[in-house]
């Protein structure tokens, strides 16, 4: 195996520029999502030599920006293992970001010939996969684990590679949730779209023959609440996650449909012309809160708290309620352009 | 967390005291603190916070330690459900990751 040359190794900035933040956003739309990637292999930042500390990273570009961006005036390198586009704490449940991973990279970027020292500092969320002793045993190196979020890196160093308990908690706050918007919205438009464009149409349909003075009128709020129901429950869920009532999150969605109903209500109490539209307003009770349930049912996949045992749980109960729910709502609708 | 509970009693993990070495790795390890060492044997002093990752269970160089971890996203449990597989999220490149 040929050692690396110090100058062979990439030198990165601990500077994010613009297009940086922009390539962020767009993964957060998931807009190119899978190509945001970088090449594994060993990077430098700074003026490393053969002491400095060496970090992993997972090849997901924004995994990597963040850490970079943490080592401001730090020297070291960052190997950054293949996760296929995938950031560090779900590449590790999946073990692509690995014990045979992180070996095997670690060995044949040729690290052992590059530092003197034998450890490799590792993102707490790296631990569903990644076997310390078996690192060891494969390497010679012992994997330090450092605190969950980059930005603790600095103040971990310097308290000696000791990290405090907040440094190895996991949190949740307002802007995380937030963040994670976008991706839920993103895939329910593919299904709230058509939904809504289908109901534009129906609602011209009645028994006594197509009319499409409806589709303006009616039809109009029909598709307005499929879309009100979709976006609120993508967004308003993560927003007031902690305030919303129930553990299991399809009855947090269902307390926030509920709401929904009785805001649809109020601005409906004046408003009844057509008798059809009363029991469509009617489906629509249910079927908001159905919808909000099961979209923040969906969301558990994407929090740090929830367990598979306790999601699987949940769906035995929740599934079958929301289908009813939204059995009831069709049924009510479909007997709308009868009335 | 202390704002987030999610369900009580449902999580596969469990701890066998005898083969604990007290070595804390688990306390390390885990994003919710569910470890503490107390006399020298880890101890879980908040089981339900557990969300089943596994970081405890790869990283116990005892196998004292043990927690069924896999994908426990809604949509990955319903993949399952419909192929009578266990839960997968066969990332499929629309990047929910």
């Amino acid at each position: 195996m040929i050692p690396h040359k110090t100058d062979d190794i990439p030198h990165v900035s601990t500077d994010l520029l613009l297009k940086d933040l922009l390539g962020r956003w767009r993964a957060r739309w998931g807009i190119g999502r899978m190509h945001y990637t970088i090449e594994p292999g060993l990077y430098a930042v700074g003026t490393p030599d053969e002491q400095s500390p060496v970090f992993a990273s997972a090849n997901y570009r924004m995994s990597f920006d963040i850490l970079r961006s943490s080592l401001k005036g730090l020297d070291g390198y960052i190997l950054v293992l293949d996760t296929q586009g995938i950031n560090v704490w779900c590449a590790a449940g999946k073990g692509t970001f690995g014990t045979f991973e992180l070996a095997t990279r670690l060995l044949t970027c040729g690290l052992p010939d590059i530092v003197t020292h034998r450890r490799i500092i590792v993102p707490q969320l790296g631990a569903p996969g990644v076997n310390a002793l078996e690192i060891r045993k494969m390497t010679d190196f012992t994997v330090v684990y450092g605190p969950v979020r980059a930005e603790d890196i600095p103040a971990f160093i310097e308290n000696g590679m000791e990290a405090t308990p907040t440094m190895r908690a996991v949190t949740f706050t307002l802007s995380e949730r937030a963040a994670l918007i976008p991706m839920e919205l993103v895939p329910a438009t593919k299904y709230a779209v058509p939904a809504a464009l289908a109901l534009l149409l129906l609602s011209g349909v009645h028994i006594t023959g197509f009319a499409p003075e409806r589709i303006v009128h009616g039809g109009v709020i029909n598709m307005a609440f499929a879309v009100i129901a979709t976006a609120c429950g993508a967004a308003g869920v993560p927003l007031f996650l902690p305030l919303l009532p129930g553990k299991m999150f399809f009855v947090k969605g269902i307390w926030l449909g509920t709401v929904l109903d009785l805001a649809v209500l109020m601005a409906h109490r004046s408003h009844f012309p057509y008798l059809p539209e009363a029991w469509q307003l009617a489906a629509w009770m249910f079927v908001i809160p159905a919808a909000t349930g099961y979209l923040a049912m969906n969301f558990t996949g994407a929090t740090p708290y929830t367990s598979q045992s306790g999601v699987q749980h949940e769906m035995k109960i929740a599934l079958p309620l929301l289908g009813a729910m939204g059995a009831v709502g069709a049924i009510l609708w479909i007997a709308s352009l009868f009335i | 967390m202390k704002d987030y509970r999610y369900l009580a009693n449902v999580t596969t993990l469990e701890l066998r005291t005898e083969a604990c070495t007290g070595c804390g790795m688990c306390v390390t390890v885990c994003p919710h603190g569910v470890f503490r060492i107390i006399e020298a044997k880890a101890v879980m002093v908040d089981r339900d916070a557990c969300m089943e990752c596994g970081a405890c269970a790869r990283n116990c160089p005892a196998n004292a330690v043990t927690v069924q971890s896999g994908v426990g996203c809604a949509s990955g449990i319903m993949k399952g459900m419909l192929r009578g597989t266990a839960p997968t999220c066969d990332c499929d490149g629309t990047g929910c990751c």
